[in-house]
């Protein structure tokens, strides 16, 4: 698809803009976002791949319940990202496939890199 | 053992704002709205305290009436926990939620659970393509987000809130690429018996009809009584095929929103073991509860709002006046007398408001073959991706129900525990078995609720007290 | 000759494969959806290791029954076309305290000295076991492992039990739950709650927690009680558990299974945190990685205890013809049920290994 599909309206709120990153790839959003709407606002189509037949997904709900919108975000796999706030500096990656539970860190490491 | 809570109440939509409101106004000392959200309003007002004056105005006057509940709300000094996850519920009153990655747990001496509805599962060819989602996920990205269609969008399905969605999108300069509604002219001829008990609900079906009307005069392509709908793409979604008036239609399309009415969300109550109905008029389940909302059988722990029934938002807020006043009755707050006056006040307001409900619910009626896949090959389970087939393979070799299922197959049984495929498998199943959805049952729902990590099951704290 | 098998759960349809398998006319009757299904609830280990400490034939039933196994999963995958996913690479009991390890090695070591065969086994220090699993975190003391432990899917082991039987041959009536027994002569009359009667030479009584109340109309004592198992279980995740463990494996599908308190309770099947806390506590201690792990679902499946914990094997001595089957282990001893216990059923001579699980041993203390 050469043509976005979301577009983020121009309003009249002066909301900050946060720098994340999908897959490597810098962005920008509205602070206050889900991470799933600033993808979404940001032309990203396809957020992961099934762990079962690994078919393309992408959210369907936006409301918590499909389970579809489920991301890497900052070091966690498996979050539904509808349910997230995209934050600054936040690092997203999709989530290919089930969880890679030696690939990511443990509780302890994560709490050590949000200090 | 910390001092059980007043009223504990989970979900601050129309119905859980207004029963914390009402608890606090009659005396309660303790009242905890455990929020999944970030902030108050649910689905329908979602994010009103913040909404731009811009989307606000896009939403419509129904979005802004919110803003006041949500005032008084905040006004009203209660504990709001904002995302706040439930995960576990028991009859005797006692939830667990995880909150910023610690669980907690919580007793309570009433519980209202206010968890609102979802979507109602819409599994046609193609519905898990990328590109394909439900209108209320467009309203999501519309009201929390700002965000709305950069193509036109079709929009695929039947009832209120699909028209509601495209009258917002002309009020926010996007086009519409189409409506195909599932409706058909016989729908609207069986809820002629119906329109007499909806005339006492004029105003509700005066905006229907306005709202229509509007979108009419925009000349968005508007195509009736659809049939065999067929999502196809590779990776994404890029075109739509469907039957019209005995022709075969396509239309190219990368944005596709789906609707076919909201169903209460009953995840907790199943895990309750409450007693529920199959409702033939609104094809879903729906928890048994007396007059004012309480389960019937559990003590203590009522439903308010969409969860107990389809009603819509002001219907919600009389039902969670009703529980309030209920709970605080028996809790002993509010006198035995002032009360049941209460009650019977609020019960006259609640019988007008829900007095176009089966109207409605005849006209936007989903389709059998939406509801029921006819094709084999159409996706049930979304997360272990059976399909509808497989499930009737199933019943072919001897099983009997959704929890069976579960052992012929893992149906049911992925993170979204059953959400988007539990009504589609208890329908299909019976249809197989030739009996009622009552026969076949439900899949049996537990704790947790929500998946919740290892790490956050590993603790449980005893609630903060504020 | 006919056979009617109450009980459409793991022993009661392995049987009655293993009856259909050997051309008998076989009838299953079995409750409806929401049964108490022990069988559901099952953790899926084709287990050895430790059984039988306090009653050596327990190890080597179990034994056989590993050994046999292979060619139950065989038998099913030809007849059901169902695999089961059977994987038998030998399993680890994960401790967490030098006592625990201790208590571990005289436990195997008992069992190998009373044991008329060969028992292999091996004790693994932290750092052994740290080249295997290299995922096991700094409290794991070390562990003991067995060749012959291993693991199978129990639900698609159900599925398939079922089919196969059906494709042998074997009727299955479900929503027929067996209300009364009547003996006269040499038959048995059965009333179910769906109306209909049957009638029937033999009669093998495998009704999981109903055992109880059916075996007495036939004149067996069967003392059993409901016990509490509590299963949590996680989502998909990318291979890292190669082995089988007692309380922690990995499913063929990726899906982290976890497991299993032996808390007595009523029948009650609600999970209780207290006891999922515990077992997510541990889990973790065991293998760190799991932290982040979403649970999905948890179970709280009411299985079947002897006062010993071993299985109950008898047949009527009042009413000959009339058996009665129950035990704790259903998947390890699914193929001990369909060749062995079959063959008794269907021969009418009991294999002298199963002697052993008579209930003339709790007869003896019984009191009134």
């Amino acid at each position: 698809m050469t043509q976005d599909l979301f577009i983020r309206l121009p309003d009249d709120s002066q909301d900050d803009t946060v720098s994340f990153s999908f897959n490597g790839e810098p962005l920008t959003a509205a602070k206050g976002m889900s991470v799933a709407a600033a993808l979404l606002a940001n032309g990203k189509h396809v957020f992961r791949h099934t762990p079962v037949s690994g078919a393309p997904r992408a959210p369907y709900c936006m409301m918590g319940v499909c389970f579809e919108c489920l991301l890497e975000i900052d070091g966690v796999q498996n979050r539904q990202s509808c349910m997230t706030s995209v934050a600054q500096g936040m690092h997203v990656h999709s989530q290919d496939g089930g969880k890679d539970l030696s690939g990511q860190l443990i509780n302890s490491e994560l709490e050590e890199n949000a200090q | 053992m910390s001092d059980r809570v007043d009223v504990v109440i989970v979900g601050a939509g129309p119905a859980g704002m207004t029963a914390a409101i009402k608890a606090r106004e009659l005396g309660a000392k303790s009242v905890v709205v455990l929020d999944e959200q970030t902030s108050a309003g649910g689905q329908i007002w979602r994010n009103i305290e913040h909404a731009s004056r811009k989307i606000s105005t896009i939403l419509g006057p129904d979005y802004v009436a919110g803003a006041k509940v949500a005032s008084a709300f905040r006004k009203a000094n209660v504990d709001h926990i904002d995302g706040a996850m439930v995960w576990n519920i028991t009859q005797d009153k006692v939830l667990n939620y995880v909150r910023h990655g610690k669980s907690y747990e919580l007793h309570a001496k009433t519980v209202l659970l206010c968890t609102g509805a979802q979507e109602r599962p819409f599994p046609i060819p193609g519905w898990t393509l990328p590109g394909v989602m439900t209108a209320g996920a467009a309203q999501v990205l519309l009201k929390g987000n700002g965000v709305a269609a950069a193509q036109p969008p079709v929009l695929i399905g039947c009832g209120p809130l699909l028209y509601l969605l495209c009258w917002q999108y002309l009020r926010a300069g996007i086009r519409v690429g189409a409506i195909l509604d599932t409706t058909s002219a016989r729908d609207y001829l069986q809820a002629i018996p119906d329109l007499g008990s909806a005339i006492r609900g004029w105003r509700y079906l005066k905006k229907g009809i306005a709202l229509i009307s509007e979108i009419k005069k925009e000349k968005i392509p508007f195509h009736r009584g659809v049939r065999d709908l067929k999502l196809s793409g590779d990776s994404h979604v890029s075109s739509v095929e469907f039957q019209c008036r005995g022709t075969t239609e396509r239309i190219d399309t990368n944005l596709v929103f789906l609707h076919q009415g909201v169903v209460p969300n009953t995840q907790f109550t199943w895990a309750l073991r409450a007693k529920h109905r199959w409702s033939e008029k609104q094809l879903c389940w729906i928890p048994d509860v007396d007059e004012t909302g309480q389960l019937i059988g559990i003590e203590g722990i009522y439903v308010a709002g969409d969860g107990r029934g389809i009603v819509g938002a002001n219907a919600a807020v009389y039902q969670g006046e009703l529980a309030a006043v209920s709970a605080l009755t028996k809790l002993g707050i509010l006198s035995r007398r002032k009360g049941d006056d209460a009650i019977m006040h609020i019960r006259k307001k609640l019988s007008r408001e829900v007095a176009v409900r089966p109207f409605l619910e005849t006209v936007y009626k989903p389709q059998d073959e939406n509801r029921i896949p006819v094709s084999d090959s159409v996706t049930v389970c979304r997360c272990e991706e059976l399909k509808a087939g497989e499930i009737r393979q199933f019943v072919a070799e001897g099983c009997q129900g959704p929890n069976q299922a579960k052992s012929f197959g893992r149906c049911g049984m992925g993170p979204c525990q059953g959400r988007m495929c539990g009504l589609t498998v208890t329908e299909l199943m019976a249809r197989e078995l030739g009996c009622s959805p009552t026969g076949v049952g439900y899949y049996r729902i537990r704790a947790p609720i929500k998946p919740i990590t290892l790490a956050e099951l590993a603790t449980i704290e005893e609630f903060p007290s504020s | 000759m006919s056979t009617v098998v109450v009980g459409g759960g793991l022993v009661g349809s392995a049987i009655a494969y293993g009856l259909a398998l050997q051309g008998e006319t076989v009838t299953i009757l079995d409750e409806g959806d929401v049964a108490f299904r022990a069988s559901r609830g099952n953790f899926g280990l084709v287990w050895v290791q430790g059984k039988g400490d306090q009653h050596v034939q327990y190890a080597s039933w179990s034994l056989q029954s590993a050994r046999l196994w292979p060619r139950l999963a065989a038998d099913l995958q030809r007849d059901a076309g169902i695999d089961v996913c059977l994987q038998q690479p030998g399993g680890y009991h994960i401790c967490l305290s030098d006592d625990e390890m201790q208590e571990r090695a005289n436990k195997l070591s008992r069992i190998r000295e009373n044991l008329d065969q060969p028992y292999d086994y091996q004790i693994y220090t932290a750092s052994e076991l740290k080249r295997i699993l290299p995922e096991i975190g700094p409290d794991v003391v070390g562990a003991s492992h067995t060749p012959y432990d291993g693991h199978v899917n129990p639900l698609l082991l159900l599925r398939a039990l079922h089919k196969a039987a059906i494709v042998r041959g074997a009727a299955y009536r479900p929503n027929r739950k067996v209300l009364q027994i009547k003996h006269s002569g040499s038959s048995f009359r059965l009333e179910t709650d769906s109306g209909d009667s049957f009638t029937t030479d033999k009669l093998v009584i495998a009704a999981g927690l109903s055992n109880r109340e059916l075996a007495e109309q036939v004149d067996i004592y069967v003392p059993i009680k409901a016990n509490q198992g509590q299963v949590l279980i996680g989502e998909r995740c990318k291979h890292f558990l190669s082995a089988p463990t007692t309380y922690i494996r990995q499913t063929n599908e990726g899906t982290i299974q976890m497991g299993d308190s032996m808390a007595d309770m009523g029948l009650d099947d609600r999970t209780q945190n207290e006891v999922i806390s515990t077992i997510a506590r541990r889990a973790i201690r065991t293998f760190p990685i799991l932290g982040t792990l979403n649970l999905v679902r948890a179970w709280a499946a009411l299985r079947i205890m002897s006062p010993d914990g071993l299985p109950i094997y008898q047949e009527s001595r009042a009413c000959p013809g009339a058996y009665v089957f129950t035990c704790h282990s259903g998947v390890t001893l699914a193929a001990n049920h369909a060749y062995e216990i079959s063959r008794w059923v269907f021969e009418g001579e009991q294999p002298d290994a199963a002697r052993t699980f008579s209930n003339a041993r709790f007869m003896e203390h019984s009191s009134s």
